[in-house]
């Protein structure tokens, strides 16, 4: 069975075209890949449909805006991972 | 359909809540300015417009899945197709469905179809986002009711 970083790796590679062997765990999803938010949108889609979640992207957004978060804690695809995890535990709780 | 001020359904015949789809009626107008151009002669509903008739159908079935408590803004269209030519004077059915319900963006699909037959076909993407006033939401909600969208029924 793939990690959720592999599934998420994929989902990326496939919906942003970029080439698979470069999204590291430590790859920032913004800074590094240049994935922008519009792009972003489809990789929530496949996010979504894929774990059965709904990722909190409002919530992100507003608590890295006020300054209560940063976009490593978010876009780091180990932590984005880590943040999928975390939502398919809640929802199997 | 007042294709000048992209006013592009005429009603709406139904909504369903539960399994997230939309009915929307249009009809072409006989004239239009639009028709001067595209194509001289040859009058013919723009493609462009028809994303439009889906993008509105689509967007305000999420608008209505919201409350109407914030503006579904179209931010991206996959796969479109024309499947056949739309003329002035048809009158057109489309259907939207919500496929996903996201944190500030949804995606949906939508089917316009003549006589039955289907016409054109999309995906569409849309970021929601906050009226941008008052006035604004107003408006929609005015909007929404002159084509028949319960408006009472649904605002929050």
């Amino acid at each position: 069975m793939s990690s959720t970083f592999d599934k998420v790796a994929d989902i990326i590679a496939e919906t942003c075209d970029i080439p698979r062997e470069s999204i590291k765990p430590e790859s920032h999803a913004i800074n590094d890949l240049e994935i922008d938010s519009l792009d972003f949108l489809d990789i929530a889609f496949a996010i979504d449909k894929t774990f059965g979640i709904k990722l909190p992207l409002e919530q992100w957004t507003q608590e890295v805006n006020d300054g209560k978060a940063t976009t490593d804690q978010y876009f780091v695809l180990k932590n984005l991972s880590e943040q999928i995890d975390k939502l398919v535990a809640a929802k199997g709780a | 359909m007042q294709l000048e001020y992209f006013q592009m359904i005429d009603r709406v015949v139904e909504i369903d809540v539960d399994a997230r789809r939309i009915r929307a009626v249009c009809s072409v107008p006989q004239q239009s300015t639009i028709f001067a151009g595209h194509f001289p002669t040859y009058p013919l509903m723009p493609g462009v417009l028809l994303i439009e008739c889906m993008a509105q159908t689509t967007g305000w079935l999420v608008s209505v899945l919201g409350g109407f408590a914030a503006m579904p803004f179209l931010v991206g269209v996959k796969d479109a197709k024309f499947r056949s030519p739309v003329f002035p004077g048809n009158v057109l059915e489309f259907e939207g469905h919500v496929q996903h319900e996201g944190s500030g963006y949804a995606v949906g699909q939508c089917t316009g179809r003549h006589d039955g037959k289907v016409v054109c076909e999309a995906h569409v993407t849309y970021r929601i986002m906050p009226y941008p006033t008052p006035q604004f939401r107003q408006v929609l909600l005015d909007w929404a009711e002159q084509i028949d969208i319960a408006v009472k029924e649904f605002a929050k």
